[in-house]
């Protein structure tokens, strides 16, 4: 069976393309680049794809808000291909940055299946950037690819990741209908909106959310950080506790099984 | 200019953390407030009807789940606030680079809407019970920076700044044959020139002999490219010292080291933007480290930011082209809690000048997508007028693409940010003295950084070297569009049209335009034939491209504006002409002795003192807000432990993900050693550097360095001895240890004057460390990992406490200050790579600051597990106390934790060093001393946590951490 074709999208102030681009890789995908700036004149190359991957970074230097004027651009110069890309089967996936830009769009949490901000990613308590790792666990969600019950650490880096739901009526349903894929817990495992475990004070934990298709997956942490085992801040730890390394880093399973299931659709 | 006013704020239920963080510096500033709102405001060109103002503030500039928004029409009237509630409106001033302004335009045209004029600014809703003055004047130094920003109280933006005035086209010559040597340096003076009598004389000679005045874009340009900052005059000048005459200290001492080590792994040295060394068969790696301290003086935020921006650029311009893989930080301020007072007026305070250069690393770094992966961060009161900004970077190219030659028939192709009146007189005001005044005379020497438009520029800059298609590069920086054409024309000739330049706004002079330090512009020399693919490219990234010119074989640097000839000026005297400076140098030891002081009583408390001091205290608070993880190359973290707190003492890099091949990074610097000896600070940057790299685990065999000096007035003897002595100092170590020096940078005239004052720096050469290793998987950290290892000491410890830590908390200097002994060193550093190389250790941490008290603190912090010392067996050559075995900065000193069964390995890779097994890893939760048999000093790591963590914790949120 032939690689899956994946867009890894750019645009001016997207940074994260070439790891995120290099995990693909590492999964048995087959990645390639698209500038924005290709993709609006031709938008229809989407649907040569079978995952849409938009990376982490500023797009546009954040300016407005986080995401804002590269959701903006794909709004009014793609339409609804979006939404039709995922009714056909594609995958999508937003890291950090592209997390941002794909709840702008609305593509997330997309709960009633039409393009509209129904949460947003804002400033975090602490009113700045901050780069840590944290401790996150899979829920059981609609999420196609994603396991649920997993313990994974990832790095965070971000000043815009406080996901706040429109209402408290949403956030209930993002937390009990399966949306919620993934969320920042403390030592027990539990969701927790306690600093430095959820590092932008998120309500419920929330630390990534999926649409109603469950094919679309958004996050703030970076699972393209921590594909590698020497990406790990642990590894020392447990090459010494396992007498090796393991093979993969803990963000690694994100692109293994969102390849497996496109390769699998075919 | 009139425009419609769009403020977004947060609504009222939902925190506001841009507005509590101005309520905690308006509180900093001495303004209680008991609520602060914050408000984003759009400017909008009054082309656009209401509708449609309203529908693009609706959609776009409005976060539709947390934030409403308001509109002011044109020409509506200010705000009427209810008694107690404030207004304070901060807008860029005029010129100064807006960047968000064109996202803000971006959006409109996606929309389908015309793209108008836009602008933005901050507001501030403050309910305080103050005077409107002295909000004002709190809102001035807390929320806004007055050199570009300004602040309006209690009313709306008027609207949008004009497109520019009428601009001055004429060519302006600049008669000098009259002038005596008076009248000489009055008009390099006034002109800010930053030209001495001599070389003012060398070029009213060099006309005269042509028979006409220079222009004055060719007084300008000679003046840029004959700067300190440019061509290092005092370094490669003639200095008499000690009875000999040294020509050229830079080739006699740092080249000469490099030459003839002749190390097989040097690939480009001193002759490019950035030493390049060989990374693998097919790949090289490069360094470049820069300072941005005069900038960052008066503007924190720009000046660090663009300082980053500048040195990524450095790199993005070296050989043909390398990729920017990681940047390293290291900063010198005064102590933060410096009280008000004792800040000179025309200084900004250190705290407020350490958090600016934070945020502004931060705002460039991250946003570029590149790595913080290393730095440090140091303190003395001879900082307050000049703190240092050093920026460094790391790129990767490959070793077929490290050389470039522009070629006659070439054209002059500009690429990336519009050119403004920013940064004019850059060079120039960084070669002169800072004084009370400089803050209000200079602000034309600031700049703002843009980075999404220097990262369009690096996509674009790589996508077209990966195509080759192009035969040289370099970047703009000091001098600007003058100092790169210059440079690249060296050995060919130059003829540059300047109209087709993009601006900012109208109203430049063409010799503005060309000496205009704009940020985020690289000039590339481009073979006819490949110009259009390059538009392609450039394109595509969005990135502007501007043809500037042709280099031609006619030796000459040939700029025109609007078809008049501004400059004609002769490539040999442009480089070669700068008359060599002589200067006479002197050192004597300053007088000091050792204090004396009783045995401490209390030793925990001395040890808790110790970790509390700026120099030691954790530097988490900074390093969180860096980005260390984006392009997925770290193999090693600035913090690293069971709670990553611990200190890294190196980062490890493994830059291509197919490899385990890697890169080791480090830095070694201490001020405060200087005050006794400047030879003995230079020795021990460099020892120290070379420690933390083989503490991580680095080969100190395949380690290149780099030597920044930032020094106080070279011109009075005596300091510029110093300089020769630190330098005489750092050669002899750099050959016995073998690594040459692959790029450097001065900074000199780092001086202050207030009133009849005068602040000196003290004289620092920052060593930054580079070695490539072939598996990262070898490398290791500073935190203890496991009960029952032995805790070994590796070197020797002296009765060395000059300039130490501990001497400064009791308020002393000193003058038995560390040296270096060159064979035992290199030894240590040899027999302890080699023992890590034979896996022989868990965790490395080097002593330094602080000494072996700290480090044993450190190591057992990062493991969160207890260790117990016996400081009689630490290895001395003379009986010491115990306070001096704790705090003494004895050099060549790596502590390592082994496991008792590799004790065997270790001793095999240590025959004639001096090492002892000096304690065990106990697994409680205490660090214990003991002297005599007996325990001395006892700290709980909760305790040490609490001290370590707590005097840089701006948020104060590390130390409640430290309760879990």
């Amino acid at each position: 069976m032939s690689a899956p074709k994946i867009l890894i999208l750019r645009a001016p102030g997207i940074n994260c393309e070439r790891e995120t681009h290099d995990a693909f890789t590492r999964a048995g995908g087959a990645p390639s680049f698209v500038h924005v700036n290709e993709l609006v004149q031709a938008p229809d190359r989407l649907f040569d794809y079978r995952v849409l991957a938009v990376p982490g970074g500023f797009a546009y230097g954040d300016d407005i808000s986080s995401g804002r004027v590269l959701a903006q651009e794909l709004r009014h110069r793609l339409g609804d291909r979006l939404l039709r890309f995922v009714d056909r089967g594609g995958l999508a996936i937003g890291i950090c940055n592209g997390f941002q830009v794909l709840v702008r769009l609305g593509l997330l949490p997309c709960t009633q299946g039409r393009l509209e901000e129904e949460v947003t990613l804002t400033h975090n308590l602490s009113n700045h950037y901050e780069c840590r790792w944290v401790t996150l666990r899979t829920q059981k969600s609609r999420c196609v690819f994603l396991p649920p019950d997993l313990t994974l650490r990832w790095p965070a880096a971000h000043g815009e990741g406080r996901l706040i739901p429109r209402d408290t009526r949403l956030a209930q349903v993002l937390r009990d209908e399966g949306y919620a894929a993934l969320c920042y817990v403390d030592a027990e495992g539990q969701p927790t909106e306690q600093y430095p475990q959820n590092p932008n004070g998120a309500p419920m934990g929330f630390a990534g959310l999926c649409d109603r298709s469950g094919r679309v997956l958004g996050m703030m942490p970076h699972p393209d950080r921590s594909y590698l085992p020497t990406h790990m801040p642990d590894w020392r730890r447990r090459q010494l506790a396992d007498g090796t390394l393991p093979r993969d880093g803990d963000g690694m399973v994100v692109f293994t099984e969102m390849v497996k299931v496109a390769r699998a659709e075919g | 200019m009139e425009a419609w006013r769009v403020e977004v704020l947060v609504q009222k239920q939902q925190p506001d953390p841009a507005g509590t963080a101005a309520q905690r510096a308006l509180g900093a500033a001495g303004i209680e407030a008991t609520e602060v709102r914050s408000r984003r405001g759009y400017l909008l060109a009054t082309g656009l009807p209401e509708a449609q103002v309203r529908e693009f503030a609706r959609a776009v500039l409005t976060d539709p789940v947390v934030e409403q928004f308001v509109v002011h029409a044109p020409g509506a009237s200010d705000p009427v606030l209810p008694r107690g509630q404030h207004r304070i409106t901060v807008l860029p001033r005029p010129g100064v680079t807006d960047p968000v302004a064109h996202s803000v335009q971006k959006a409109m045209v996606d929309m389908g809407l015309p793209a108008i004029a836009t602008g933005t600014y901050k507001a501030f809703d403050i309910t305080a019970a103050a005077e409107p003055q002295d909000l004002t004047q709190g809102a001035r130094r807390a929320l806004a920076n007055d050199v570009i920003q300004e602040v309006l109280y209690g009313r709306l933006p008027p609207g949008l700044p004009g497109a520019g005035g009428k601009a001055d086209l004429a060519v302006h010559p600049i008669p000098l044959a009259h002038l005596d040597r008076v009248g000489l340096e009055t008009l390099a003076k006034n002109g800010g020139l930053a030209l001495d009598a001599l070389e003012m004389e060398t070029i009213q000679a060099h006309f005269g002999k042509l028979g006409r005045a220079p222009t004055r874009m060719e007084l300008e340009t000679l003046a840029q490219t004959w700067s300190e900052h440019c061509k290092h005059k005092t370094l490669t000048g003639r200095v008499r010292f000690e009875g000999k005459v040294i020509d050229n200290l830079l080739k006699s001492t740092i080249a000469h080291v490099t030459r003839t080590l002749n190390r097989d792994f040097c690939v480009s040295v001193f002759v490019d933007n950035a030493g390049i060394i060989k990374f693998d068969d097919v790949d090289s790696v490069c360094i470049k480290v820069e300072t941005h301290n005069r900038p960052s003086a008066i503007e924190p935020f720009g000046g660090a930011g663009t300082g980053v921006g500048g040195v990524i650029r450095d790199v993005l311009g070296t050989g043909l082209g390398a990729r920017p893989i990681a940047n390293t930080d290291v900063f010198c301020f005064a102590p933060p809690d410096l009280k008000q007072e004792q800040v000179p007026q025309g200084c900004l305070h250190p705290k407020t000048v350490m958090q600016g250069v934070v945020a502004g690393v931060r705002d460039y770094g991250n946003p570029m997508g590149i790595p913080t992966v290393n730095g440090s961060i140091h303190f003395d009161e001879n900082f307050v007028g000049n703190p240092l900004v050093y920026v460094g970077n790391i790129g990767i190219l490959p070793t077929a693409r490290a050389h470039k030659q522009a070629h006659a028939g070439d054209l002059i192709v500009a690429l990336g940010g519009r050119t403004g009146r920013d940064g004019i007189h850059g060079a120039t005001f960084s070669s002169l003295e800072l004084h009370t005044e400089s803050e209000k005379i200079s602000s034309g020497a600031v700049q703002i950084g843009d980075p999404i438009t220097e990262r369009k520029v690096m996509d674009a800059v790589l996508a077209a070297a990966a195509e080759d298609l192009f035969s040289a590069i370099t970047d703009c920086g000091a001098g600007g569009f003058s100092s790169a054409v210059g440079e690249m024309a060296e050995g060919l000739g130059a003829e540059v049209e300047l109209d087709a330049v993009p601006l900012k706004y109208a109203g430049l002079a063409p010799w503005e335009i060309w000496i205009s330090e704009a940020q985020e512009r690289m000039v590339l020399a481009v073979p006819p034939g490949k110009l259009e693919r390059l538009r392609q490219v450039c394109a595509q990234e969005s990135c502007e491209l501007t043809v500037l010119g042709t280099f031609t074989q006619s030796g000459r640097l040939v700029v025109r504006h609007g078809g008049t000839q501004h400059s004609d000026l002769d490539l040999q005297f442009l480089h070669h002409g700068l008359p060599v400076r002589e200067r006479d140098a002197v050192w004597s030891a300053p007088q000091l002795a050792d204090p004396q002081i009783p045995p401490p009583t209390d030793l925990r408390r001395e040890l808790l003192t110790v970790l509390a001091d700026f120099a030691v205290a954790s530097k988490e608070w900074v390093i969180r807000q860096y980005d260390h993880e984006v392009q997925a190359a770290s193999a090693g973290k600035p913090l690293c432990g069971l709670a990553e707190d611990g200190p890294a003492d190196a980062a490890v890099l493994q830059p291509k993900p197919g490899s385990l091949r890697g890169i080791v990074l480090a830095n070694g610097l201490n001020p405060r050693y200087s005050r006794i000896d400047p030879a003995a600070m230079a020795e021990c940057a460099l020892d120290e550097a070379m420690r933390n790299v083989v503490a991580a685990g680095g080969d100190p065999d395949y380690t290149a360095v780099l030597d920044n000096y930032c020094w106080g007035n070279t011109r009075q003897a005596q300091k510029l001895g110093e300089l020769v002595r630190a330098t005489q100092a750092l050669c002899a170590l750099a050959m016995t240890y073998r690594t040459p020096f692959v790029s450097g940078k001065d900074s000199l005239h780092n001086e202050f004057r207030t009133g009849d004052r005068t602040i000196s720096i003290p004289g620092c050469i920052l060593v930054t460390a580079m070695s490539v290793i072939p598996d990262v998987t070898r490398t290791l950290t500073s935190d203890l990992k496991r009960k029952s290892s032995l805790l070994v000491m590796v070197g020797t410890t002296k009765r060395e406490l000059g300039g130490s830590v501990w001497w400064k908390t009791k308020g002393q200097l000193g003058a038995s200050v560390p040296r270096v002994d060159p064979a035992l060193g290199h030894r240590v550093l040899i027999g302890t790579a080699r023992a890590i190389a034979a896996r022989a250790a868990l965790a490395a941490h080097d002593c330094s600051e602080g000494g072996l008290g700290a480090a044993v603190v450190e190591m057992a912090l990062g493991g969160r597990i207890g260790v117990r010392v016996d400081l009689d067996k630490v290895p001395a050559p003379e009986r010491l106390r115990a306070e001096e075995l704790l705090f003494s900065e004895s050099q060549s000193r790596i502590l390592l934790e082994v496991p008792p069964d590799r004790l065997g390995d270790l001793q095999a890779n240590l025959r004639d060093t001096p090492f002892a097994v000096i304690g065990e890893v106990t697994g409680g939760t205490d660090v214990t001393f003991v002297h005599g048999g007996k325990p001395c000093c006892t700290v709980s790591l909760g305790d040490a946590e609490r001290a370590w963590k707590r005097p840089l914790d701006f948020d104060g949120t590390l130390v409640q951490e430290a309760g879990r």
